[in-house]
């Protein structure tokens, strides 16, 4: 099943809805993580899972023309959203990752893991699943690593909003664009 | 100083919910020295519980009702079984839906006010005029505006009615998507004005302008420059010092004694305490969806078919928030991310015209009301990549250079949509859902269609790379417009409330909100149901002073 987004679905969250509390969870876990990079642990993901997703965030947002999933950091803010805000979401995690798997061994005999794959080998496999609901929640998952607050772990450096040319300010003055300013 | 009364306390008046209606009735009252406790639902957040945070305020919902504890279920009519959806959406907390409303302030025409005597019946529909005239809520309109704060142009929409004063401040600064709207409309020979926002272009009363940070739909303003009831009439109330604004009290039940008069309201603390707040009259201010599901949750002996429903009619006449969108991309950066999201409109298509075939018409705004995630995921063409390497580019070229139209349209009053109490399925707190039951009209279909190839018409005039449309058929979606469920009317069998807002079955009980509606304009309905507040505020000090409401 593919999601259809519509104006006030996306807006104003009727995806998702979550106490407070595992947001602010989510946000502390994700500090601790930045702050200590190289200690940081998943949550979540076990090693070889944590591969897989972090290869098919990449064929998503890949880097070939600037930071990416992977240079922003989007795996951990994965592994954050499924332990904090986003916990029940873990089954479609579970579920498609199996069902991955076994897709894969079918159509790449022999082969150990997706993100052991090529490039084209991994993107036939996700064309084959692009219309699964673990594809499209990997796909929220994976945007909003990439352009949510960078206080979630993902995002990092700004890389998803530098990317746009979005720059998150209190202050911004006329003209704002191109047509406002060649109005003047 | 801030009021604090012991439940046992009788207070002059109880308020339930504290949003764009609650707060205008709550300053009113005391101000004019009455005792006031004010029970809202949700959480008294304050500007520093506010932020840019997308996951937070979009992903998650911000301050809005949340489904996991208050299910709300939905179906297209009587004969579906009922699912489990976000069909509506409400701002739950001290301000409301004031806090995160996009602050469109235009006030209603004067032909909404009798649009059914101007354009005759529409068959199986509700369609009707309002007991009160345009003229009755001028007065009141224009007090909403210098109370709370509106900027705008007066008489530059050529549409608009009469208008006593101009608006208190002047407008806000025009976007590119403003410049361009305003180009092409006025090539096409139609009529663009500065939108009327409830957000300071300069300061006022104590609160500094808006600083175009652009985060004003579905996010709480920090610096106070939105015009919600929390940053203006709220704080009014309070220092009166006979206003108590009480968070976290959820009410279940209003009680009335033998004569059938209201005496005060049962509501659950934060933890979940059933207590009881005494008060002379109560006014229900919850929202088009939670009055008339209050009013069915209070039923009694006295009143077997829910408080003040001997019409029948609480719950009926539910009408949706429809509308429908356009986008277009185009060469240079708009930078729409910067600043409010709306700043140019027009009313030409305002008006139903019987040649057209359907009843209907619309407002239209250009705008941009995304954030970087929600755009990626929601705002590009439906031919767009969905992932790799040339949907990041998209995304990446068009985030800045896109802008949207939105055509706010009518949705018939019909007495098969309704508010309901669902009969299995309960709230965390025990109470049952609410349950949505809504199909729009086919004139209202048919109008958005129409409404669609508007926008169209008006993006190619202004010389885009692409345009598309958004979704591409009318679809009903999350409705955060809530009206029409405790409709106004003289007639005690055809309505719920008077003029006053004040209900025929209970004279000290009073339901002030989008409940009132009975016809939705053209959405945008803040304003509306502000002026109503005044009006009914107006209308309960003079009733009360006399002692008429005993």
């Amino acid at each position: 099943m593919r999601m259809n987004f519509t104006r006030r679905d996306w807006i104003f969250g009727t995806l998702g809805s979550t106490a407070w509390a595992a947001i602010a969870a989510g946000q502390e876990h994700a500090r601790t993580s930045i702050e200590q990079p190289y200690s940081a642990k998943f949550e979540f993901f076990d090693i070889a899972a944590a591969g897989d997703i972090a290869a098919i965030a990449e064929q998503i947002l890949p880097s070939d023309d600037g930071p990416g999933a992977t240079e922003a950091g989007v795996i951990f803010f994965i592994d954050r959203a499924l332990t904090t805000f986003d916990t029940d979401k873990q089954d479609i995690y579970r579920n498609g990752l199996s069902d991955l798997n076994e897709r894969r061994a079918k159509m790449f005999p022999g082969s150990g893991s997706f993100a052991g794959l090529s490039k084209g080998q991994q993107g036939e496999l996700l064309r084959a699943i692009e219309n699964s609901d673990f594809f499209e929640t990997i796909r929220i998952h994976t945007l909003l690593g990439f352009l949510g607050n960078p206080s979630y772990g993902g995002n990092r450096g700004s890389a998803g909003w530098k990317y746009i040319g979005f720059e998150d300010r209190m202050v911004w003055t006329p003209p704002f664009g191109y047509y406002d300013a060649e109005a003047k | 100083m801030t009021a604090q009364f012991k439940p046992t306390e009788l207070v002059d008046f109880v308020v339930i919910g504290a949003g764009a209606a609650g707060g205008v009735v709550a300053k009113e009252l005391s101000t004019a020295g009455f005792s006031v406790v004010v029970l809202e639902q949700g959480p008294y957040a304050r500007e520093k519980d506010f932020s840019h945070d997308e996951i937070r305020f979009g992903y998650e919902g911000g301050f809005t009702n949340n489904t996991r504890l208050q299910p709300v279920m939905y179906r297209k009519d009587e004969a579906a079984p009922a699912i489990a959806k976000k069909a509506i959406m409400y701002g739950r907390q001290v301000g409301g839906g004031s806090v995160h409303f996009t602050a469109n302030y235009w006030r209603f025409h004067e032909s909404d006010f009798h649009e059914r005597s101007l354009f005759g019946d529409v068959p199986g529909t509700a369609f009707a005029d309002w007991p009160i005239s345009y003229n009755d809520l001028e007065p009141f309109y224009t007090k909403a505006e210098y109370d709370l704060g509106i900027s705008g142009l007066a008489g530059a929409n050529p549409f608009e009615a009469p208008r006593s004063k101009p608006y208190p401040l002047p407008p806000m600064p025009v976007k590119s998507s403003g410049v361009l709207f305003d180009r092409a409309t006025r090539k096409l020979g139609l009529h663009p004005f500065p939108a009327p926002m409830a957000i300071l272009s300069e300061p006022y009363r104590g609160r500094g302008a808006c600083v175009h940070c652009g985060f004003c739909e579905a996010y709480g303003c920090e610096v106070r420059a939105k015009s919600s009831s929390l940053a203006s009439v709220i704080p009014v109330a309070e220092k009166t010092g006979h206003c108590e604004i009480r968070p976290d009290s959820y009410v279940r039940r209003i009680e009335t004694d033998a004569r059938g008069r209201a005496t005060g309201a049962v509501y659950f603390d934060a933890q979940r305490r059933e207590i009881f707040q005494r008060g002379r009259a109560v006014v229900v201010c919850a929202n088009g969806v939670e009055s008339p599901r209050l009013l069915l949750l209070s039923k009694s002996n006295l009143f077997p078919q829910g408080l003040a429903n001997s019409s029948g009619l609480v719950g009926k006449h539910l009408m949706w928030d429809n509308g429908i969108m356009a986008s277009a991309v185009f060469e240079h950066p708009l930078n729409e991310f910067k600043s409010i999201q709306v700043t140019r409109v027009i009313h030409d298509y305002y008006a139903a015209d019987a040649k057209r075939g359907f009843y209907g018409g619309g407002g239209i705004d250009a705008r941009f009301q995304y954030y970087p995630a929600g755009f990626a995921l929601s705002g590009l063409p439906a031919d767009a990549p969905r992932w790799g390497l040339e949907y990041k580019k998209t995304f990446g070229e068009y985030f800045t250079r896109t802008m949207t139209l939105l055509a706010h349209a009518t949705s018939l009053p019909m007495e098969k949509n309704s508010v309901s109490l669902d009969p299995e399925v309960k709230d965390a707190w025990g109470l049952p859902a609410t349950r949505i039951t809504f199909e729009n009209h086919s004139d209202d279909v048919a109008n958005l269609k129409w409404l669609l190839e508007r926008e169209h018409e008006i993006l190619e005039a202004m010389n885009p790379k692409k345009v598309w449309s958004v979704p591409q058929d009318p679809v009903i979606d999350t409705s955060v417009h809530l009206m029409g469920t405790c409709r106004m009317g003289q007639d005690p069998k055809k309505s719920v409330v008077n003029r006053y807002s004040q209900t025929h079955d209970v004279r000290n009980l009073f339901v002030v909100d989008g409940s009132n509606f009975v016809t939705s304009a053209r959405q945008q309905p803040t304003a509306t149901i502000q002026a109503l507040a005044y009006h009914a505020a107006d209308y309960m000090i003079r009733a009360a002073k006399s002692g008429d409401l005993g």
